[in-house]
């Protein structure tokens, strides 16, 4: 072993620094690249709450010029794009990355390199998609002049931001080459294209981490629910990513190489995208879901004191509702013409997946049943969750009775549903993890009081937001268009003014982010009395995480090490406790033997840089220039490739050989 | 398997662990997704197969089905010399495993000729390219990624090759590199024999071709 590293020729001395600008851009450690997750995801989720607002100012009067039509459709289309795979899934992405090896007790993920490269994958794909601002251009469907023909406004044509204008699900052939020409929707599907890469490269590397690096002890039915719905993410990643992949292929084959999949006046078909898309798209909603209802399984037990309620049964339910997920895709499709019996099977399978999802809220309730409830602001992110999701759980139950979803289908009570659950789910169950995994990352602790603020003005807006959007839905009020009946206009302008209390309240999350990592009082050892290991190593968190890799006795190992009971079974706190803090203080910031981490690295961030030059050199494939481009990429991340598998995963140590 | 199981146990026995070497199980892992990424294409292929276009050909009216035969049977045996090579290296025979893996990367080879020979004869003679009909686009894209992942599986086969020369033979960690490329190939394999059954077999139009 100590040998190898002499002989391997590396285009670059190997990077040293620990701290400063390229220790973040070298690193493999999965701290540093969850807190970069973290950091990348929260600039998209302003820059797509910046969209909503937009939105919302124009939508706050029914004749709003605002906005032309073509920034409108731009508009929705990237406010969606963007918290769907630019902040649900990489926030979530990056509590899996900073907290998967250390509840399961390992010092990083399986590959850290491997795991260094998904994120920048992912930051070159969201920021390539965003560089269509610069690039692209809306131009009006074929055959349509503005003020000519069609009933366009010339006026209302112009496009200012030149965003990608065919809706997040892209349906063909509206955004195929002849209804969206222009290079807007390129930017977008190649984007998410190259952000599917991230995403697949992570999910691989999870599973490993899961199946392979848990510590001694930790058998299945001992991993913390967030760990089992992280592994169960990766894996609705892994079967649906390659999905989307061959339908974006096909969309980029359409626009760029002249096939004709969806051209339906070849005989290409409409309908195929919609399957293939949902076939994906469906999945990917539990995708967004199940980190959150991760997160909700590990506060709720913390703040009631109590173990969570059937663990077993969580994990099940999780592993079930992936499972029904890849079976209810044509709900999306009631109104697209589908045969009777699909209707009415994929009907039943929508309301069958109600079951697992109600399994879960009731076991959180029975958590909750006699707990010590301690109401500190993750609790209370945790009790919104359990509130607003339940009711955008509710309103999708209503979609699974075909002729009730006839009605709604495209109207804004559609909108208002999928809100409930990925703003009123996902959103608040992030936040919720965010507040109580702080100080675990800062050493610091986010302040209460604001905390509370936030958490109140958020309810308050979110429920002016959306909660309006179901009654203007049952009143015939359509998704996506940027003029409406003025009867309508009370209620919009509710809901305009609710978007404008939610940024508030994310104003006041920023201040206390901002100020408590500076000057919040520190954390100490197990700020909140919590069950799972994570707790048990030091605030922030060392870089080698455990100092002393630690074997697991029973579910709630940290709880079990502090607490005994008396014999009606409550929670009693040993004599030792605060002893066994100390000592786990002591030891976990001076590790006992020395530790060998894997040594940072260039190639990542190499390899990653190739993908969006390809991805360019497709889009102006017509010139030379473009050709160049693919053949640069290729060849760039071919290099980073070579370089990558001639540099040794950790720089040889001064010990004797193992093996 | 014994020169890989010294590697897998370096790190990890200490661990909850499912005994399969990490990047073992990565390679399964991403292989189970390749499944669905062919299963979407040769579904879509086979959806458009089955209806008519005013624009001709199809590419099931072109088929040339005995070609397509021995080009099959061509990867089909880089399969067996695949297994040689590994069968080579656990005998710790150095020298067969390089001859086998560079048969296989060389069966590879006359595959994907066999492939640009057939797309060149579709596009030239026959006067079916992708901008044809839907079921043309269909079958080009999903032949042609099939032939990236065997034209991706030449070069890993002759990176191997090149390593085996340098750096003391494809002893210890080198060992589980050929494993996955197996895995791999062997996928890539098993994968034409589906298209060629499905996407060539069961839709050819009897009679025609050439």
């Amino acid at each position: 072993m100590t040998t190898t590293t002499a002989r391997t020729t590396t285009i670059f001395r190997r990077p040293r620094s620990e701290t400063g600008f390229w220790s973040w851009i070298t690193t493999v450690d999965h701290k540093k690249i969850g807190i970069m997750y973290g950091y990348t995801a929260f600039i998209f989720f302003v820059i797509g709450g910046v969209e909503a607002l937009l939105l919302r100012i124009h939508l706050a009067s029914a004749e709003s010029t605002f906005l032309t039509a073509a920034d409108y459709n731009g508009l929705f289309t990237t406010h969606a794009v963007t918290m769907i795979f630019l902040v649900v899934m990489p926030m979530s992405a990056a509590f899996m990355n900073y907290l998967l090896p250390l509840m399961i007790g390992a010092r990083d993920v399986a590959f850290p390199r491997l795991n260094a490269l998904s994120y920048w994958v992912f930051l070159f794909g969201g920021i390539f998609l965003y560089s269509g601002l610069i690039f692209s251009s809306v131009v009006p469907p074929l055959g349509v002049t503005p003020g000519v023909t069609g009933n366009l406004d010339p006026s209302d044509a112009r496009s200012f931001f030149g965003l990608p204008d065919g809706g997040w699900f892209m349906y063909q052939p509206n955004a195929g080459p002849a209804f969206s020409p222009g290079r807007a929707l390129d930017f977008a599907v190649l984007g998410l294209q190259i952000l599917g890469i991230a995403s697949l490269l992570s999910s691989v590397n999870f599973i490993v981490t899961f199946f392979n690096l848990r510590a001694k002890g930790m058998r299945l039915l001992r991993v913390p629910v967030f760990i089992w719905m992280t592994l169960v993410v990766a894996f609705l990643l892994l079967f649906s990513l390659p999905i989307i992949a061959i339908a974006l292929f096909m969309v980029i084959f359409d626009r760029q190489f002249g096939t004709l999949f969806f051209d339906a006046t070849a005989g290409g078909d409409p309908i195929l995208w919609q399957h293939l898309f949902w076939l994906f798209g469906h999945p990917e909603v539990y995708i967004l879901i199940l980190p959150a209802m991760g997160i909700v399984s590990e506060i709720i037990p913390v703040f009631s004191r109590k173990p969570l309620f059937g663990y077993a049964a969580v994990v099940f339910a999780g592993a079930g509702i992936a499972f029904l997920g890849f079976g209810v895709w044509a709900h999306h499709m009631f109104a697209s013409g589908i045969s009777t019996v699909a209707q009415v099977g994929f009907g039943l399978t929508t309301v069958a997946i109600a079951i697992p999802t109600g399994v879960k809220i009731f076991n959180w309730m029975a958590t909750l049943w006699l707990g010590r409830i301690r109401l500190a602001t993750p609790m209370l992110f945790a009790l919104g969750f359990l509130t607003m999701f339940t009711i955008g759980g509710l309103s999708g139950v209503t979609h699974a009775v075909v002729p009730s979803d006839w009605q709604q289908h495209d109207t804004y009570y559609i909108v208002a549903h999928f809100h409930y659950v990925l703003f009123g789910g996902s959103i608040l169950g992030i936040f919720g993890g965010l507040y109580y995994w702080f100080p675990k990352f800062s050493g610091r602790m986010l302040d209460e009081r604001l905390g509370k603020i936030h958490f109140w003005l958020w309810m308050l807006g979110f429920n002016m937001t959306f909660a309006p959007m179901h009654w203007l839905g049952l009143q015939g009020m359509i998704r996506r268009t940027w003029r409406y009946d003025p009867s309508l206009e009370f209620w919009n302008r509710i809901v305009s003014v609710g978007a404008f209390i939610i940024a508030l309240g994310l104003l006041v999350f920023m201040w206390n982010f901002y100020r408590s990592k500076r000057r919040g009082p520190l954390a100490g050892m197990d700020p909140w009395d919590a069950r799972t290991l994570e707790w048990s190593i030091p605030n922030p968190t060392p870089v080698f995480n455990f100092a002393e890799v630690p074997v697991v006795h029973g579910l709630d190992e940290f709880w079990h090490q502090k607490y005994g009971e008396d014999k009606d079974g409550r929670p009693v706190r040993k004599d030792d406790a605060d002893s066994t803090l100390t000592r786990l203080q002591e030891i976990g910031t001076n590790p006992p033997n020395p530790v060998h981490l894997p040594s940072p690295s260039y190639f990542p961030i190499l390899m990653a840089a190739g993908l969006p030059l390809i991805a360019y050199g497709i889009i102006f494939h017509l010139s030379l220039f473009g050709k160049a481009l693919i053949v640069v990429g290729a060849l760039l991340s071919l290099a980073a490739l070579i370089g990558w598998g001639s540099e040794p995963l950790e720089e040889a140590h001064m010990e004797p050989a193992h093996a | 398997m014994t020169a890989a199981s010294h590697e897998v146990s370096e790190h990890h026995d200490e661990h909850e662990s499912t005994g399969v070497e990490n990047r073992k199980l990565a390679m399964w892992a991403f292989l189970s997704s390749e499944f669905l990424f062919f299963g979407a294409l040769i579904t879509n292929y086979l959806l458009y197969s089955s209806r008519t276009f005013e624009q001709g050909p199809t590419p099931a009216e072109i088929y040339d089905i005995p070609f397509t035969s021995v080009s099959s049977f061509v990867l089909l045996m880089s399969s067996l010399t695949m297994v040689l090579a590994h069968n080579a290296l656990s005998r710790g025979d150095q020298g067969a495993t390089r001859t086998w893996l560079l048969a296989t990367a060389m069966l590879g080879s006359v595959f994907l000729a066999g492939q640009v020979f057939e797309f060149t004869e579709f596009i030239t003679v026959q006067g079916m390219t992708m901008q044809t009909n839907p079921a043309a686009s269909a079958f080009f894209v999903l032949t042609g990624f099939h032939g990236t992942h065997v034209a991706i599986g030449v070069i890993m086969l002759l990176s191997l090759f090149g390593l085996s020369k340098r750096m003391g033979g494809l002893t210890d960690k080198r060992f589980l590199n050929l494993e996955l490329v197996g895995l791999y190939w062997h996928f890539v394999d098993i994968i034409w024999i589906v298209i060629f059954t499905v996407v060539y077999l069961l839709t050819a139009v009897p009679g025609a071709g050439g």
